[in-house]
């Protein structure tokens, strides 16, 4: 029982928490407000796209959600970075929490892309550099997923997960730039300097009008920011709610 | 004391293509799988001489980085299962040497499987490989899969599921590399005017930088015991 105790220290103090802390609850009552303020911006704020038409709403959604994958990833990038200096497990979780919610996010950010893309490209999927190397992405951290699962030794699992990580946000790092560097891509680009001329299929002014930017302004944190953040809170707290369960465990059979 | 760094690069490449040079194991192998591989494209994608212009560049990198894999699995797992890699972590060395050795080693049986299969290729096909700058492309695009490689070899053969392990953790982090060199090489071997096709070499010079810089840093938390 000492031995338990004393295996997981960072546990104890966790284990007397039962309930659900203050922060997450706020943080969850927040996003769920802003998700449902961001629906409402997005879906009958903004007014109706002269050249796209009610699709083009999709967008409030599409791109803070790629955003908010690029924030959880980034995550795992600094819990890795953070797990192999210090040896701390909780950085282990924030980098594990981190990948989860980023290709919930990136998976996100595909299918609305292609909901999109279908009216307006007149195609689900087309081999655009920007939509391939997202693919690519959502694979690599899949691949990370897999990686975990097939190392036993904990301490091991957790090195090799923290190196994997940073090197997979090369990848990120690609789909962000791709459309500004690869004039070819017919992905738009609406913020930001461009290389395109007029390859960009779809793109339309942010500038246009205040609904168009109110709109965004309003989904950019809610994705962005609250929502992987809370649902990375989440995982971590399952993380040390299992670990918790399997201390238990061990207890009640000694 | 430690060995001078050098010194120790250079006889981790020696011991590596000594080791090769007796039991010719890897390059057969890789050699043996890219022949095998050459011929199954070309029954599978029907070629003909129109198609093959386009297609002979994605054969030739596919077969290059099947045989890659085939061949850092067993470059890295024979240090695991004869015990090399613990003395190798016990001798006064710098561990980046340990990196770079077997970087330089897989580079260079990656290497000379891709040369063997130019003239191969060259007859079977009916096409010209032989172009200055293809070899330069495909010099560059084996140091991008041999230094991710390395790194992630170096990881898997630690784990429980070793072989399956590396194509799955290591063909989407190699894509970039890739994806630039099979569109360089497509561009030379449809003789396309430089000016179309230098940018994804410098891309490729740029992605190999970048992968050898972050192998580097990242490759002492791979290996410590």
């Amino acid at each position: 029982m000492s031995a338990v105790s004393k295996a997981t220290p960072a546990t104890t103090e966790q284990a007397q928490t039962t309930g659900r802390p203050l922060g997450l609850t706020i943080l969850t009552v927040l996003t769920i407000i802003g998700v449902a303020a961001g629906l409402y911006m997005a879906l009958g704020y903004a007014r109706t796209d002269l050249e796209q038409g009610d699709v083009q709403r999709i967008f409030y959604i599409h791109m803070p959600a790629f955003i908010g994958a690029f924030v959880a990833l980034l995550g795992t990038v600094i819990g890795g970075i953070m797990y192999l200096r210090t040896r701390n497990v909780k950085w282990d979780k924030l980098a594990l929490a981190g990948v989860e919610v980023g290709i919930a996010l990136a998976l996100i950010n595909l299918i609305t892309g292609m909901v999109w893309a279908r009216p307006i490209w007149n195609t689900w999927w087309t081999w655009d550099p920007r939509l391939t190397s997202e693919a690519i992405m959502i694979l690599t951290y899949a691949a990370y997923v897999m990686l975990r699962q097939g190392i036993e030794n904990v301490e091991q699992r957790r090195r090799f997960a923290a190196v994997y990580g940073i090197l997979a946000f090369v990848t990120v790092i690609i789909t962000l730039v791709i459309t500004r560097v690869r004039p070819d891509t017919i992905h738009p680009v609406v913020i930001g300097p461009s290389v395109q001329t007029d390859t960009a299929q779809g793109a339309f002014e942010v500038a246009a009008s205040t609904g168009v930017r109110m709109a965004l302004m309003v989904n950019m944190p809610v994705w962005a920011l609250l929502v992987p953040v809370t649902l990375m809170w989440y995982r971590i707290r399952l993380e040390n709610l299992a670990e918790r369960v399997q201390a238990l465990k061990l207890k009640a059979l000694s | 004391m430690k060995t001078p760094f050098l010194k120790a690069v250079f006889s981790i490449v020696r011991k590596d293509l000594q080791i090769e040079l007796r039991s010719r194991e890897l390059v057969s192998s890789m050699g043996l799988f890219a022949l095998l591989s050459i011929l199954i494209f070309s029954f599978a994608l029907e070629l003909d001489r129109n198609a093959r212009r386009e297609a002979i560049s994605g054969v030739l990198w596919v077969t290059i980085v099947f045989a890659s894999v085939l061949g850092l699995n067993r470059s890295l797992a024979m240090e695991r299962d004869q015990g090399n890699l613990d003395a190798m972590l016990l001798a006064p060395i710098d561990r980046v040497a340990i990196f770079f050795g077997k970087l330089i080693g897989n580079l260079v049986f990656a290497l000379v499987v891709g040369l063997l299969l130019l003239p191969i290729m060259t007859i079977l096909y009916n096409y010209n490989l032989f172009q200055p700058w293809l070899i330069a492309v495909l010099l560059l695009g084996t140091f991008g899969f041999s230094t991710v490689g390395t790194l992630l070899a170096m990881m898997t053969v630690q784990t429980r599921a070793r072989e399956s392990l590396l194509p799955i953790v290591m063909m989407p982090i190699a894509l970039p590399v890739l994806l630039a060199a099979v569109r360089a090489s497509t561009n030379i071997l449809t003789d396309n005017p430089i000016a179309d096709w230098i940018a994804w070499v410098q891309i490729l010079v740029v992605v190999d930088i970048i992968y050898l810089v972050v192998c580097f840093l990242l490759f002492e938390y791979v290996i410590e015991e």
